[in-house]
Formats: structure tokens, sequence, C-alpha cells
């Protein structure tokens, strides 16, 4: 399973004007991963699906605030698809 | 910082006078698929993508930097003799109205070259995908100006420079790769 944030360490000066960011992120989405999506995957339910914008588990990747968040870790799904279906890696 | 050495990557050779083709080629000197454009793209990314990644685009911009003076010294070569006249007869005219034999940045149909042919997204995966197509298109256009010309010096310029493209994209593809790897978040995590 692949995380859909990845997290680098960037260089840092000393003679660096500002504190620095110690840690900055980026956004490796799931299409990135999947290729040609096979069939059969799982589905949400219908009303899930419409609120969402997908059908599709694997495919669902909500965006948060990365500044906001205490652990820069990227979201990916648990392959759960009832409760909590993400984990904050 | 760069260190210049007096030489082309690649021996620009023309055979035959065809001024016309001189207005095609400038399509890749200050259009927006042009060397031009992507030289500044990438060389203005370097800043702002993950460490990892850095060096291809330096190593690809200061590349692209040679081949804009490759397709200088063919539009050069092409126009350096022709009178107003032919100037004028090879759709040139109004490029020689404003600019006499200088070499300007526009497109083959007179465009000039504008920031806006590329972008600088931040978000490292949508300016490496960005960077890709315009490799691809840049591919494209050496076929439609390889298409254009029936002179086999100028064709082995055009060719080796589509042969580059293939080889940068390939090269975006990977750093795509790169930047898709789990490696740094297991080693952070
Ligand atoms: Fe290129």
């Amino acid at each position: 399973m692949y995380t859909y944030r990845k997290a680098y360490r960037p260089f840092v000066s000393p003679n660096d004007p500002c504190p620095p960011m110690w840690v900055k992120t980026y956004e490796t989405p799931p299409q990135l991963y999947l290729g040609f999506q096979p069939y059969g995957m799982p589905q949400f339910p219908p009303m899930e699906a419409l609120r969402w914008g997908t059908l599709w588990p694997a495919l669902f990747a909500p965006y948060s605030n990365p500044y906001k968040q205490k652990r820069m870790g990227g979201y990916r799904w648990n392959g759960q698809m009832n409760g909590s279906r993400y984990t904050n890696s | 910082m760069w260190v210049y050495e007096k030489k082309l990557q690649y021996p620009v050779r023309v055979n035959k006078c065809d001024p016309r083709m001189a207005k095609f080629l400038i399509e890749q000197y200050g259009g927006a698929d042009g060397e031009l454009a992507a030289a500044l793209r990438y060389l203005n990314q370097r800043y702002t993508l993950p460490d990892r990644v850095i060096g291809i685009v330096n190593d690809i911009g200061t590349e692209e930097l040679a081949h804009l003076e490759m397709i200088a010294t063919m539009v050069y070569k092409l126009t350096k003799d022709a009178t107003a006249e032919q100037m004028k007869e090879a759709g040139l005219g109004p490029h020689y109205a404003d600019h006499d034999k200088a070499l300007y940045f526009h497109n083959a149909a007179g465009v000039p070259f504008t920031a806006t042919y590329f972008n600088a997204k931040g978000d490292p995966i949508t300016d490496l995908y960005e960077d890709i197509a315009a490799e691809e298109k840049a591919r494209a256009t050496y076929q439609w100006l390889i298409n254009m010309t029936d002179d086999p010096d100028l064709k082995d310029g055009l060719q080796f420079l589509r042969e580059r493209e293939v080889v940068h994209s390939q090269r975006f593809r990977e750093a795509v790769e790169i930047l898709k790897e789990e490696r740094d978040a297991k080693r952070l995590f």
C-alpha cells in the first residue's frame, strides 16, 4: 500500500534568514500507482460514492492541510470498507 | 553558475539555401515548446523541487541552453546571406521590417515569447508531468520540422535534437518514479 503524501528533509543552511522548515511534504495521489484499473475492485455504497466523488476506495484520497498536521505523514486506505478507512501513516 | 564551452553540443551543418526554413525553425527558438521555454522551465524548478530530483532539472535545463544555441545557429546560417528581397520571398518580410537579420524570440507565426508558455505549480508531480508533456511536444515539433526540409545536414541536426527530447522525457519519468518511492517516508517515520 502506498502513501499519498511523502515527506523529505530539505537542505537547511545556517545562514537562512527564516526559521527552517525541517520537513517538507508533497502529494503522491493514488492515480500515480494504480496503472490500468483492474476489474472488480471494492466499491463504496452508492450514497457514499456520490458524496466523495468516486466509486472506488482505491482512488479516494482526500487532501488535508499538511501545515496543520502534527505528524507529517500520508493518508492511505487501510483496506476496510467501514469506520476509519484511512490511516495517517 | 555555468562554465561555457565555446562549441556546439552537436555540429550544425546547413546544406541548402532555404531561408523559409528559418521561419519554421524559429518555433523551437521562441515558441511555446521551444528550447528557451524548456531551459527556463527546468532551471526555475530547481529551487522548489524535492532535493532528490533537483540535479535532473539542473542538468536538463542546462542542456536546453545548448540546444537553443544549435537552433540559433541553424536560423542564422539560413538567413545571414539573404537579401531583403529573399527575406520577403521566404515569408520573413515582417521579421525583417522589425529586426533585420537579428534573431528574435517569437514562434513560427511571429508571436513574441511569453512566460505564460510554461508554469511553475509548486506541486512536484504536477511540474514533472508538465516537463514530460513539454518534452513530448518538443519531440513532435522536431518531427514536423524534419518533415518540412529535405536538407540531409539540417535533418541530421534536427534528428539529434529530437533524440535528446526522448532521453529527457525518460529522465523526467524516472524523476516521477523517484518521488513515488516510499524511501524517505520510511526513514522519517
Ligand atoms: Fe529537452
